[in-house]
């Protein structure tokens, strides 16, 4: 059956993209605020749940050619890399580092090797969620 | 290096992230893991030598001190038993090669394996309540993966009851945390310890036990205790010699250390009722195993309620409390997780020739593979305790422990189960290996001799474990004595108290 989306179809191509920025918000938010990579992670993945209810699978992974296991895979690296960089510096696993830094453009800006980790998990959560869904949604 | 105790546990979480990359490569994959669990067994190994010479690991992970931060600590028990681990995964590692077949190598087996082992590894050495149950959580989410990997339909329906009784053991498990949170207000073990006691100078508050109790009744989920292992028998059945094996030497096993570590680190003031009940449901235990395993006809079914059997012993060990008995609980622990490895390894061999695990089946195999024959009766032995196997002095130290702290009945009923253990496993040996060959199927696709590396390395360990026990002996009475003496890990853990 053919269902007539076009309000849904055109709807998501704007509201996508606002989705992925207010993620991207909510994702440096965590830096000292509410917010970080596990909401910003589900942010992201429920951008692309609604393409996919928008569009068809066949679509949505023609626009975002991405394997989601090798993508949990490179988050769980991120995250695993940040905790053992530690180990370099003799200092208890997972310990974290920060510091001011002057950066052209933005100014001073406080880092933290958190932020690292913090991507890490956005990304095994879109990895993780974006597996399931794709699992469930294929027996159709 | 101060981070070494997080070597056993980084190792597999880094290769297991690793092999999701190379998922469809099987030789590659083969390398990768095989490679990294030699590390990780070295490692472990040096960790083990570390604690002998230099005393109880801590580390404060990110920096935040004990107790407000989560802690790994490596006391003598937990090194020896994370060594244990790595040599075990690395073997039943070879012996999947050639036998687990190319459908699972190629759908994620290896890397659900090596976060397995990051679980074990992990729940071993934690010093965090809390923090112990996630390592469980890791454990049980691979042991899912491994269990329903292949999606057969007997693994399908015990792969329910299997996460079903989990998920229920794991919400009583965040409960007993919660209470425990909610009277000690911490939940670094150590510092837990140190408030119970405070808390029952002289009286312990009637609380602590409720809380002691429902402890026991999420760990003896998991570690198979009396009347609590019902899911067992069927779940471990499933899956295939080598998972079967992971599961039969570690799964449980990590039951039996948790209540080990909480019944002697936090809950030693109200011995009279505890410990009493520990010891009580430690004895129904090795009866019921005992029945089981007298009662079937089908080798991996003896073989796994010889599992409920060896976690009674221990347990009743545990519950006796004695420097005698602790010693001879960990003694045995690792005794059984070696050799239990090995028994499932050469029953899946068995298996593999066979083509079924029922006893009347099989018969003669002595004749065509003496090597496995002969294999399989040096484990059947070391299984039941004699001298000088392995399971002898284990044995020996718990029963004498038992009469130290004048158990006379329950020290009586683990000597006797070691006789009817014998005969459970020796029945397997005469109607399997005994008797008139038969041919068998599938026979020649196997490729035995391969496969007998790994149970051979196991029962060879178990030799030289039960033969130089002497030498092996300091380094479980270190162990013995940090778990009767809870101050010495205290101590290290909290330095000021």
């Amino acid at each position: 059956m053919k269902t007539n989306d076009i309000i849904l179809q055109t709807a998501t191509k704007v509201v996508l993209f606002l989705i992925v920025l207010f993620s991207v918000h909510i994702f440096f938010a965590g830096h000292y605020t509410p917010g970080g990579g596990f909401v910003g992670g589900l942010l992201t993945s429920g951008a692309i749940v609604l393409l996919l209810l928008a569009f068809d699978m066949k679509t949505v992974s023609k626009i975002l050619p991405v394997n989601y296991i090798h993508m949990i895979a490179v988050g769980l690296l991120f995250a695993i890399g940040t905790g053992a960089g530690a180990l370099l510096f003799n200092v208890p696993f997972l310990t974290h580092a920060f510091g001011h830094i002057d950066l052209p453009v933005l100014g001073d800006t406080s880092l933290h090797t958190a932020t690292l980790f913090d991507l890490g998990v956005f990304l095994v959560v879109v990895g993780v969620t974006m597996t399931i869904i794709q699992t469930i949604g294929e027996d159709e | 290096m101060i981070n070494f105790l997080i070597l056993p546990i980084l190792i597999p979480l880094v290769t297991g992230v690793l092999l999701i990359f190379a998922s469809k490569r099987i030789m590659l994959q083969r390398w990768i893991a095989g490679i990294s669990s030699v590390i990780a067994i070295i490692f472990s190994a040096l960790l083990v030598q570390k604690v002998r010479v230099s005393g109880i690991q801590t580390l404060d992970v990110s920096s935040w001190e004990a107790p407000f931060g989560i802690t790994l600590v490596s006391d003598m028990m937990s090194a020896l038993l994370v060594l244990t681990t790595s040599i075990i995964a690395f073997l039943c590692l070879i012996y999947s090669f050639w036998s687990i077949g190319e459908a699972r190598e190629k759908f994620y087996y290896y890397a659900a394996f090596n976060f397995l082992i990051v679980g074990v590894n992990g729940a071993f050495t934690t010093g965090d309540i809390f923090n112990l149950f996630v390592f469980f959580e890791v454990m049980l989410m691979a042991s899912y993966v491994l269990l329903v990997l292949g999606g057969k339909k007997a693994q399908l329906r015990e792969s329910i009851k299997y996460i079903l009784v989990n998920v229920i053991s794991s919400a009583l498990f965040v409960i007993a945390v919660a209470y425990l949170y909610s009277v000690v207000g911490t939940l670094n073990m150590a510092h837990i310890s140190v408030r119970i006691s405070e808390a029952s100078q002289g009286n312990p508050p009637g609380i602590i036990t409720v809380i002691a109790v429902l402890f026991l009744i999420v760990f003896g989920l998991k570690g198979a205790i009396f009347p609590l292992y019902f899911w067992m028998p069927g779940s471990y059945y499933a899956p295939p010699a080598p998972i079967l094996a992971l599961f039969g030497a570690l799964l449980t096993k990590v039951g039996v250390y948790s209540i080990t570590r909480t019944y002697t680190l936090f809950f030693y003031h109200d011995t009279g009722f505890t410990h009493q009940l520990l010891s009580f449901l430690a004895i129904m235990s090795i009866i019921a195993g005992v029945i089981g395993a007298i009662a079937y006809w089908d080798i991996k079914k003896i073989i796994i309620y010889n599992i409920i059997i060896a976690v009674g012993a221990i347990l009743f060990g545990v519950s006796a409390m004695t420097t005698d008995s602790l010693t001879g609980s960990i003694f045995y622990l690792i005794h059984d997780m070696i050799i239990k490895a090995a028994l499932f390894l050469l029953a899946g061999i068995v298996i593999a020739i066979a083509g079924t695990s029922n006893l009347h089946k099989i018969s003669g195999l002595i004749k065509r593979y003496p090597g496995l024959g002969w294999t399989f009766f040096i484990a059947a032995l070391a299984l039941a305790g004699i001298p000088p196997l392995s399971g002898f002095v284990g044995k020996l130290l718990i029963v004498k422990g038992g009469f130290e702290a004048e158990h006379y009945w329950g020290a009586g009923i683990v000597l006797m189960s070691s006789l009817l253990v014998l005969f459970s496993i020796m029945k397997v040996f005469i109607n399997g290996f005994w008797g008139t060959p038969r041919a068998y199927k599938e026979e020649e696709k196997v490729p035995v001799g391969k496969m007998l590396i790994a149970p051979v390395i196991l029962i060879v360990i178990a030799v030289f474990y039960g033969v130089g026990s002497e030498y092996v002996y300091p380094y479980i009475s270190q162990a013995a004595e940090t778990l009767a003496n809870p101050e010495i890990y205290i101590e290290a853990v909290l330095k000021e108290y």
